[in-house]
């Protein structure tokens, strides 16, 4: 379970750099598809991977090509998605920062199999240098060849080309990112019709997110059957989890799917256990808007099985005792971490990053948070709790996109495994241990 | 031709059309409220979300249900679709629950606003509304500013359904107002001081489906239930002339589009017709216009207005909840 | 809720001339030049960072009408964006800005104490700026640096694990340097080609 796809290189010294990279075998999948292989045929060995979006939905990155509308005679596009910013996750960050010519070599493959001669990259405005670090490896690639016209004397033409956002989460949504992506505001857009048919400029689009791209290149030169080697079931692969929050050795790991989640969490190659010798409370699986489990669900389902690092495993039980695997964001809490300040932050944050487009999302998460607010500071009523679950239900599934859901989720959850520490906020606010720290006095918010 | 069923009512429509056009070619009580959807102002819709309906039946190929209610505004019919709108305790629960979105921050001064008696909002949480707020925060505000000289704008009241700026978008040229900011706090302005001068940017009066835009040169004037709203028209060179000229006595006190059933207008009307027009001279007075009989206008006075009740355009009546389930529960056991 | 200012009094426009430098003028031409003929506007975001770092580094309306002229659109399109998207300031703001995540992992990693932290040694509450105009503080939501936290990006330059004494040495260092210009490299103008 220690096999890798992605971060096999990441320690040879300038991999950043175009020359380093080729030498490692770098942008030879580029060369195999264009010269040997037909659109389709990588189509296929993508589907036949089993690859499926790391983005956060875990939707199989084939037959989301294959949706692509090939008919209508536009110009096709690709998008990455760069626009990392599901609180808990920075693995995208570390790839690009890293090695930032795998994604490169996976979009040109990519852009190949799907058609179109222009990629977008879309990175979030805070990733300003990853702008820098990406741009420089485009001119190498340009200069080696491997982009522009004509590519390789195989009459294939292509430009991938780095845009910015500037701050906003809802831009992560695939719609939101196009509309961003032609200079407007950031709304989702309403679906049907999908960007597969109806995207960039009103030409079908495909989104990707950078991992997911950046295993295509993997996937061409060893073929889909290959990597559907690695992982179990249906989920395929290697996985970049990003864990943060009270852990020994916060970073980004490459893990084969199938790992327990006890060894992710406790063994020394990875996250090396919690903090200070503290118990585990807690676990944001995927990144924050998934629900979040306490620490006696996320290493065993309620079925008294060994959870592992997979999108079934993590979500048997569904939303009563599960989760999701969402963009691998792992956020983990220690005994001392407060529920209720933590839902009420997480609260806060959809509250920020809501667009305001339709009226559930814009109207209920402020006043989720507002209620929460109240709960944290020691004025909230009992009836609260049950206030919340309802405006939480009510967000769910009657959104445009899914920061409705994304914000539903995590109070729901709260509540529904952490009751009791709602309840005892609300009775005695003064027992939570935050309250009595004397460098939240500035803060009270 | 596809064939839609909707809320037990079966009708074959051409294809493209969505599920609320289609509700609407039936009529009555399958047609679902809608806020933002405007059938003339093009990419309107789809976020209100107060025309969500169930797909009990995706299509006669697919016969699956969708998964979560759809925005029947923006969804297009397939063959064979079964649609539910007020025989789904869901979707009007989920009804119930917008009504309650739309309101957390909408202050409650329909006392004091012009479009009282005529107001989207206001009729829609009357048929699908709670009685009490659960909300208990501070409601935003803004202040209250003007836009042009004729027409004001009352931020607090809008519901953010982008009509106003679809409508400055498709009906003028070099629009100068939008929405600003985002989330709740997103608001509509011209951000920089400017007045909206364009022939026939009064429109933005009449596609606003609460009091956030009203007409300045109506202001205060009176109530609209107690005004006459009669078809009148004038040749004019900007528009069809065609009008709707509310009456008390021989006094025109506003002139408006004419609305259909559904409160959209039936065409656009120019800035002189609607604003300088006010003597009865000026108008050839054709008829008396047909009121929806939902409105509070046609019950002529508050005091006569039943609540809470569910009220069917369609045959003119209204009925209360009980008796409405009643109805239904028949109706599908039979 | 988005800190931009709710309820500000409708801004006037000075109508003041302003222009890119020569120099940045051909960058933002190169910039729109990458989109599709008819799809100029999509340079916008860019263009916006851009701007903002060239005119004391906010929009002030006259730079917003200024970016609208380039691009052929109307004004309010500018000013629609301008005010969604976080990262475009409206108001003018100190020399550095201080972006301190507030977001979960960061505050369960001690964030809110760096800003507490933050706040009493620059003595200025979140949202204002210092009054030599060196520093302005603003909370961020996830800069997508959990791993490191907490974390904060002052002018788009990010400080990782912070401690108080980390703190220390950040601000008197910034302090120092008040007088310098912001390194060419770093600027958006220099990122993109």
């Amino acid at each position: 379970m220690e096999r890798k796809i992605l971060l096999n290189n990441i320690a040879v010294p300038g991999i950043r750099t175009f020359e380093v990279f080729r030498s490692t075998g770098g942008y030879l999948s580029v060369e195999k598809a264009l010269k040997e292989m037909t659109p389709d045929e990588v189509v296929e060995e993508v589907k036949m991977s089993g690859l499926r979006g790391r983005g956060g939905a875990g939707f199989p990155a084939g037959m989301k090509w294959s949706f692509i509308d090939k008919k209508s005679g536009n110009p096709r596009y690709l998008i990455c998605n760069a626009d990392e910013s599901e609180p808990g996750t920075f693995k995208d960050r570390y790839l690009m920062e890293k090695i930032p010519h795998l994604l490169i070599e996976g979009m040109i493959c990519s852009c190949y199999a799907l058609g179109a001669n222009t990629g977008y990259i879309y990175v979030r405005g805070e990733y300003k240098y990853i702008i820098g670090i990406l741009n420089e490896a485009l001119r190498e690639t340009y200069a080696a060849g491997f982009l522009g016209t004509n590519i390789l004397g195989t009459g294939y033409n292509l430009d991938i080309i780095v845009h910015s956002g500037a701050g906003a989460y809802i831009c992560g949504e695939e719609t939101a990112l196009i509309e961003s992506l032609e200079g407007k505001r950031g709304n989702p857009r309403i679906k049907p019709p999908f960007p597969a048919v109806v995207g960039l400029y009103g030409c079908p689009t495909v989104v990707n997110n950078v991992e997911t791209l950046a295993n295509i290149g993997y996937i061409v030169n060893n073929g889909g059957n290959e990597y559907a080697q690695y992982g179990v079931g249906k989920s395929t692969g290697t996985k970049l989890i990003s864990a943060c929050g009270n852990i020994n050795h916060p970073g980004v790991y490459e893990i084969e799917f199938g790992l327990t989640v006890r060894e992710f969490l406790f063994d020394e190659k990875y996250c090396g256990g919690i903090k200070d010798g503290r118990k585990l409370k807690a676990v944001i699986a995927g990144g924050s808007s998934v629900p979040i489990l306490p620490g006696e669900l996320i290493l065993k389902t309620a079925a008294g099985e060994e959870r592992l690092m997979t999108y079934e495993s993590l979500a048997e039980g569904g939303f009563v005792s599960g989760t999701m695997l969402g963009s691998g964001g792992f956020i983990v809490f220690d005994e001392d971490a407060c529920i209720v300040r933590n839902t009420w932050n997480l609260a806060r944050f959809y509250h920020h990053e809501s667009c305001g487009q339709c009226s559930p999302c814009r109207e209920g998460t402020g006043w989720m948070e507002s209620v929460l607010h109240r709960i944290e500071n020691g004025q909230g009523r009992s009836k609260d709790i049950d206030l919340l679950v309802s405006i939480a239900s009510k967000i769910e599934g009657n959104t445009i996109c899914p920061l409705g859901d994304a914000a539903a989720w995590p109070i729901a959850s709260a509540i529904r495994h952490f009751r009791h520490e709602f309840e005892e906020h609300i009775q005695n606010p003064e027992q939570c241990s935050l309250h009595r720290m004397e460098e939240f006095e500035n803060l009270k918010i | 031709m596809l064939k839609v069923t909707i809320d037990n009512h079966t009708i074959e429509v051409e294809e493209g059309t969505t599920i609320l056009q289609a509700a609407r070619m039936i009529g009555g009580a399958v047609v679902p409220p809608a806020m933002c959807y405007y059938s003339k102002l093009k990419d309107s819709g789809g976020k209100c979300r107060t025309c969500l309906v169930k797909v009990a039946q995706g299509s006669a190929r697919d016969p699956r249900p969708m998964p979560k209610l759809v925005a029947s505004c923006r969804t297009p019919v397939a063959d064979g679709m079964v649609v539910q709108n007020m025989t789904s305790p869901e979707v009007i629960d989920t009804r119930k629950a917008i009504v309650e979105f739309l309101l957390i921050n909408h202050p409650l001064d329909c006392p004091v606003c012009d479009q009282a008696g005529e107001c989207d909002l206001q009729n829609l949480s009357y048929a699908n509304g709670r009685e009490e707020s659960r909300f208990e925060e501070a409601k935003r505000s803004f202040k209250v500013v003007d836009i042009g000289d004729k027409i004001q704008l009352h931020m607090n009241r809008c519901i953010l359904c982008y009509r106003c700026v679809y409508a400055a978008n498709q009906l003028t040229d070099n629009r100068s107002h939008g929405i600003l900011y985002r989330g709740d706090v997103s608001e509509i302005s011209t951000y920089i001081q400017t007045d909206i001068t364009n022939d026939f940017s009064g429109n933005m009066i009449d596609v606003c489906p609460v009091g956030a835009l009203t007409d300045k040169t109506f202001r205060f004037k009176n109530r609209v239930w107690f005004l006459n709203p009669m078809n009148a028209s004038r040749s004019c060179s900007k528009c069809s002339g065609k009008v709707t000229a509310w009456l008390r006595g021989e006094e025109i006190y506003r002139v408006t589009g004419r609305k259909d059933q559904f409160g959209e207008v039936e065409e656009f009307i120019c800035n002189e017709c609607r604003f300088d027009k006010k003597e009865k001279s000026d108008w050839t007075i054709e008829s008396p216009r047909n009121i929806k009989r939902a409105s509070v206008i046609s019950q002529n006075h508050y005091l006569q207005a039943k609540k809470p009740s569910v009220i069917l355009p369609l045959e003119n009546r209204t009925v209360s909840l009980e008796e409405f389930e009643k109805e239904n529960t028949n109706e599908k056991q039979s | 809720m988005l800190d931009k200012k709710i309820n500000h009094p409708l801004h006037v426009k000075e109508n003041s001339k302003i222009s890119f430098s020569e120099a940045t003028l051909a960058k933002a031409k190169q910039i729109i030049a990458r989109y599709p003929a008819g799809r100029e506007k999509s340079a916008l975001l860019p263009l916006l960072h851009i701007a903002q770092e060239e005119f004391e580094g906010y929009l002030s309306a006259d730079v917003m009408d200024y970016v609208a002229s380039l691009l052929n659109i109307q004004p309010i399109e500018v000013y629609e964006v301008a005010t969604f998207y976080s990262q475009y300031y409206l108001e003018k703001v100190g020399k550095n800005v201080i972006e301190i995540c507030r977001t979960g992992p960061c505050a369960i990693c001690g964030g809110e104490a760096i800003q507490a932290y933050l706040e009493k040694k620059l003595a200025i509450k979140t949202g204002e700026t210092t009054p030599d105009g060196l520093f302005t503080l603003k909370a961020v939501e996830c800069l997508g640096a959990c791993g490191s936290a907490p974390v904060m990006q002052i002018n788009t330059e990010f400080y990782e694990f912070l401690t108080k004494e980390k703190i220390d040495s950040i601000l008197a260092d910034l302090t120092l340097k008040a007088k310098e210009d912001k390194p060419e490299k770093s600027l958006w103008k220099e990122k993109f080609f």
